[in-house]
């Protein structure tokens, strides 16, 4: 035989398989459905950027929750503290920045924002790496205790932000390059939710990239499917772990910052009140899935809005309703990650 | 007399409250096959599995290269040169035939850093590989997943190869492509410790062998003298060859 010049020659000469695309028009059937109920193009436009928005700010605060039950079946009900943190980083960072975030410049706006964004990111990564080592690591394997612990923790985490920044709301302003809207003819679209639609992709492409183009990526990915295998070949699927949970918090921390932006205040229990929605999208995309994560944070997002504005008092449900009819026809979700 | 690459005296294994192994003593000599044998419970899977650190030796020593072993981590294990092929296989089914390998080749980052002439004499042995180089690992068929188990396990040289009933559900054919498979394995001069039931695979492949029961082993020699004596092979194993030829 042959000898081959390279591996990669090989993978080119030969043929790629299909994949499941079909999920992948679920978003457009979504949107296309809402249409003419909606009746109103310009509306139509206007949600639908709206959901998107929110799916994005949704995925980037829910792929590190579902990495993390991946790999490890940790069921971490206290993700959302790292929310609640990022945001009231966020608040002091940007109100010690006022000078910058009350300028007209975009570019002075984000010598503000983004400070604020990696503070916060790095304040909840180290909260993370906190958490995981004292209230994670002791009931690995341990559901019900996982689920008790890490709700626990998270009140004792929230109130000690009540002592640190008092109970009440804290308004979050937008900073002046980042408010008002685009008009496209008679849709406007706000500015705001069009950079968080870019900063969802982004963070979206740059965890694809990562889980299937790098060996980290590969690990965390067969680390899903079967962690002892991966301990059999040699790599300390615990260390792995640390740096998914970290990263992840951080992410919930980024996702805090957008989230509070786009509700323009912040309250020690926004975190708390959006865990439900994690797990909604977690669930639907499939646990372990990151690109199961962010179809259902799309779904979710885009849901929410179109409910709000068709039937508002079945908005609260809408998004259960959307899970139950996934899992009826997926029941492991959209894009399942196989365990072994 | 060549000092043993893996060495087991007196190891207990437990499981909860289950006592699995109970004083297991073993010997693998360097580039030889050995064969571990038994009927369904006996402790192979669990031996393997202990060797492994999968699951912790209780008590009793493991030695591999004269370091003792048994209370390393599995990861620190596999990098004193242990390759292990479960008995599920352990194939990451999502991932495809190439970055299964790419995962095991841990030198590697990239595809294009893996040892192209090892691939090469890998594709030899196992041709499906090749084929279904870029398809989901999960979408092969039962040998093929096989074949693709031990290929990982051997993408880069490893002294010590533990492999868990690789016939297992697998059709004769296939299982004749695995004895070729593995009779040029032998002949790089890996050594290996096959866990084996289908005694007729086994007999084809084994130096030596050891049989177990109730978590001991209760017999060790040589293959060729345990297929030279039907009488033995009816006390320990209650078969004969000719049930199975």
């Amino acid at each position: 035989m042959k000898i081959p010049d390279s591996p990669a020659q090989i993978m080119e000469t030969l043929p790629s398989v299909k994949t499941d695309r079909l999920p992948l028009f679920l978003l457009p059937a979504l949107a296309l459905v809402a249409l003419p109920l909606i009746g109103s193009f310009s509306t139509w436009v206007t949600l639908t950027f709206a959901g998107l928005a929110m799916g994005m700010i949704i995925f980037i605060i829910a792929s590190g929750l579902t990495l993390v039950f991946g790999l490890m079946d940790v069921m971490n009900f206290g993700h959302g503290v790292f929310i609640t943190l990022g945001a009231f980083i966020a608040v002091s960072v940007l109100g010690r920045m006022a000078g910058f975030t009350e300028s007209p410049s975009l570019v002075r706006n984000l010598i503000a924002v983004v400070p604020a964004m990696l503070a916060a990111m790095v304040a909840a990564g180290a909260l993370g790496l906190v958490f995981e080592r004292i209230i994670i690591r002791p009931v690995y394997g341990q559901p019900l205790k996982q689920i008790m612990i890490t709700m626990g923790g998270m009140i004792v985490a929230v109130e000690l932000i009540k002592v640190i920044w008092g109970a009440q709301a804290i308004p979050l302003p937008l900073p002046e390059a980042f408010k008002g809207s685009l008009l496209f003819g008679e849709t406007a679209i706000e500015k705001y939710r069009l950079i968080a639609v870019v900063v969802g992709l982004v963070i979206f492409a740059m965890l694809f990239w990562i889980l299937s183009r790098t060996k980290v990526g590969l690990l965390i990915r067969a680390g899903v499917h079967d962690r002892e295998m991966v301990e059999s070949l040699g790599y300390r699927i615990g260390r792995l772990f640390i740096g998914v949970f970290v990263a992840g918090s951080a992410l919930a921390g980024l996702g805090g910052v957008m989230w509070g932006l786009y509700q323009q205040s912040v309250t020690p229990e926004m975190g708390g009140a959006i865990n439900v929605l994690l797990f909604i999208v977690i669930i639907i995309g499939g646990m372990g899935s990151i690109g199961g994560c962010f179809l259902g944070a799309l779904m979710v997002g885009l849901v929410n809005n179109y409910a709000g504005f068709l039937a508002p008092k079945v908005a609260l449900i809408s998004n259960i309703l959307l899970m139950v009819i996934v899992l009826l026809w997926r029941p492991q979700g959209i894009y399942p990650a196989g365990k072994a | 007399m060549s000092e043993p690459l893996l060495k087991l005296e007196g190891v207990h294994t437990h499981i909860g409250a289950y006592h699995i192994l109970h004083g297991v003593d073993l010997e693998v000599m360097p580039g030889e096959m050995t064969v571990l044998l038994g009927r369904n419970g006996a402790g192979k899977t669990t031996t393997l599995r202990t060797i492994m650190g999968l699951w912790k030796a209780t008590a009793g020593t493991i030695t591999f290269r004269g370091e003792a072993i048994q209370a390393l981590d599995t990861p620190d294990i596999a990098h004193r040169g242990l390759a292990y092929v479960p008995e599920n296989m352990g194939i990451f089914a999502d991932l495809t035939v190439c970055e299964n390998m790419l995962l095991a080749a841990r030198n590697a980052r990239h595809i294009d850093q893996m040892d192209a002439k090892r691939l090469d004499w890998l594709f030899g042995l196992f041709p499906a590989l090749k084929t279904f180089w870029q398809h989901p690992a999960g979408l092969l068929s039962g040998g093929q997943k096989q074949m693709l188990a031990v290929a990982r396990a051997i993408i880069e040289p490893r002294p010590l190869l533990l492999i868990d009933e690789p016939s297992k559900g697998l059709a004769p054919s296939i299982i004749q492509n695995l004895i070729s498979a593995f009779r040029e394995l032998k002949q790089t001069e890996t050594t290996i410790l096959l866990v084996e039931q289908n005694f007729n695979f086994a007999r084809q492949l084994g130096d030596r062998v050891a049989v177990m029961d109730d978590g001991r082993v209760v017999h060790a020699g040589s293959m060729a003298d345990l297929v030279g004596d039907e009488g033995l092979q009816q006390k320990l194993l209650g078969l004969s060859l000719a049930s199975h030829s």
